[in-house]
């Protein structure tokens, strides 16, 4: 009992001096059960989140204004969809297999980012996605390329490239409205209205009951906290907002040259908590439709399943 | 260039622009549908494909034309009358057999059919054919693919597959049909002939259905009419929603 009380914190000791050095931990590296737990809650989550992500931006392929917009939003979800494949890999390594977690999200257990349980009404809210959503998303990942765990971190590189892409490609859809007709501007403006509070919740709760931020520092999972990456948005993002002579929905919003950052309101926390708990307008739809391609999709898994297996056995017996 | 074959070539680039745009639109509508993930991203990719044609073949039909029209105004301000694509583009998705069904079909005519369009006297056409060499290799091995895991999958699917089959072989022999236009442009070296192209088709997909464990559907019907704009039912929903914001917000930039 003692010899292996021992071994365990001979493990611990190399694990945290590993983490201390900033080394990355491999799949194959011992670990504390709770370092995993946390990278599989967050990389499950993130994946689905990727997965979700694709129902409100696929909402508008079938009716883009315009042919090159049709295949940018179709590039666009695409790459999502091969964002959560390569997530839900990087959990696998961890001991998770994806049919659990896709049970896990079906279930209501797993979580996905919150912001994907809001409508896409109109076209702009495409522009506003690809700025704001994938600008909120590239804050943390870019944090998470830094991430302890290494093939969480070396996705996160990957992944980082193509959400800048997607970034300015969804500010550049703004842009066009922002400079077309007065309906087209009242479209944007009506667009960064609903999704800029959204967008700030997307960062977690504050930090003061983040349950989850201390120790996801400590494991160099997270560098910064959510604070931090929500005020790094604001201040990002304002500046572009101008640009685009569009209003940001914030009363409370100024610039504080001594602070060098933008002070800003104070999130409606209630509404994030409210959507989070079911009570978003899309939450039933977004996990109907996934269950629904599932359930829809299992004669076709199934087949490949029986056709691969006569193969391997026909292959066999040759 | 002569008149004549002016308004014969806009209307046959217009023709290979309406196919790809309306199975491109279609395929895009599996997205968060697919199966798994895997195949979303293949569905993905292979829609993109056909979007992707459809913009070079409706942009370069706006220049033979020569009337200022670009490939949006020709994809969201004509109506169904005007569209000019093989009614098999059009149908629905259904499901994943059927969906595969139609590829099926489709991609082992456009194989052949771009290989000997890449050879082409028009410089463009022979130059977006070509592209179209490459992807249509990747969509006939997809799909002939899955007509074989489906076909010798399990009961159900057989049986699902064997359906869908059924279902779209009528509009098969469409693809076929070399009317006046084409063939004209046939004469000068533009167009490929495509009823020369039918055995060496038939014969590629009973190799498929043979080891797909399927027969050749026996259907007596077969339809036609996308070329002279007389449609299904289901494409004028497809132009309502695919023309929405063109309709609803007129002559705007997005
Ligand atoms: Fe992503
Ligand atoms: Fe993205």
């Amino acid at each position: 009992m003692k010899t292996h009380n021992s071994s365990i914190e001979h493990l611990q000791a190399e694990f945290d001096a590993r983490i201390a050095e900033d080394a990355k931990i491999e799949p194959k590296d011992w670990m504390p059960a709770a370092y995993r737990k946390t990278l599989i809650r967050q990389i499950s989550q993130h994946a689905h989140s990727e997965v979700i992500g694709m129902q409100p931006e696929g909402n508008w392929i079938t009716r883009a204004p315009s042919l090159r917009r049709k295949a940018v939003l179709m590039a666009k979800v695409q790459d999502e969809a091969g964002h959560g494949l390569y997530l839900y890999s990087a959990a696998e390594t961890l001991g998770m297999s994806r049919d659990q977690m896709i049970a896990d999200l079906q279930s209501g257990k797993a979580k996905y980012s919150s912001i994907f349980n809001y409508p896409t009404l109109s076209w702009a809210d495409i522009g506003a996605i690809g700025w704001l959503v994938d600008g909120a998303a590239i804050m943390n990942q870019v944090m998470l390329c830094r991430c302890s765990y290494g093939p969480y971190s070396r996705g996160m590189v990957r992944i980082c490239k193509e959400e800048s892409f997607h970034q300015r490609q969804g500010f550049e859809i703004m842009l066009t409205l922002a400079q077309g007709s007065e309906e087209q501007k009242a479209m944007a403006q009506d667009a960064l209205n609903r999704w800029w509070w959204p967008s700030l919740m997307m960062f977690g709760p504050p930090d003061s009951e983040s349950a989850n931020t201390e120790q996801s520092m400590a494991w160099r999972i997270k560098r910064q906290t959510n604070d931090e990456l929500r005020q790094r948005f604001v201040d990002q993002t304002t500046p572009q907002a101008d640009y685009l002579g569009l209003t940001i929905p914030d009363p409370d919003l100024k610039w504080d040259a001594e602070a060098g950052h933008y002070q800003f309101g104070e999130v409606d926390w209630d509404e994030f908590w409210q959507v989070v708990k079911g009570n978003g307008i899309c939450n039933r739809d977004r996990i109907r439709q996934h269950v629904k391609a599932h359930e829809d999709g299992t004669w076709v898994r199934e087949a490949a399943q029986a056709h691969a297996e006569r193969k391997a056995a026909a292959a066999e017996a040759a | 260039m002569d008149a004549q074959t002016q308004q014969d070539l806009f209307e046959y680039t217009l023709r290979l622009g309406d196919d790809a745009l309306t199975l491109g639109h279609r395929i895009s509508e599996w997205t968060s549908k697919a199966p798994f993930l895997e195949e979303d991203i293949a569905l993905g990719n292979i829609g993109l494909d056909f979007v992707g044609r459809a913009r070079l073949l409706l942009t370069y039909a706006g220049e033979v034309e020569n009337l200022g029209r670009d490939e949006d105004q020709l994809a969201y301000l004509r109506d169904i009358r005007q569209y000019r694509n093989l009614l098999i583009c059009e149908l629905p998705i259904g499901n994943f057999a059927d969906t595969m069904a139609r590829q099926l079909l489709v991609d082992a005519f456009e194989l052949p059919y771009f290989q000997a369009l890449s050879q082409s006297s028009d410089r463009t056409l022979a130059g977006i054919a070509g592209k179209a060499v490459k992807e249509a290799q990747y969509h006939l091995r997809h799909s002939s693919g899955w007509v074989v895991r489906l076909g010798d999958g399990t009961e159900e699917s057989h049986g699902k597959m064997a359906d869908a089959l059924s279902k779209v072989w009528g509009y098969g022999p469409e693809m076929f049909i070399t009317d006046e236009v084409e063939q004209r442009l046939v004469d000068a070296g533009i167009a490929v002939q495509r009823e020369e192209l039918r055995d060496g088709w038939q014969a590629q997909i009973e190799r498929v259905l043979e080891e797909a464990t399927l027969a050749v559907p026996d259907v007596s019907w077969q339809v036609d009419g996308g070329r002279r704009g007389e449609h299904t039912e289901y494409l004028g929903h497809m132009l309502a929603e695919m023309q929405f914001m063109q309709r609803a917000y007129p002559g705007l930039q997005w």
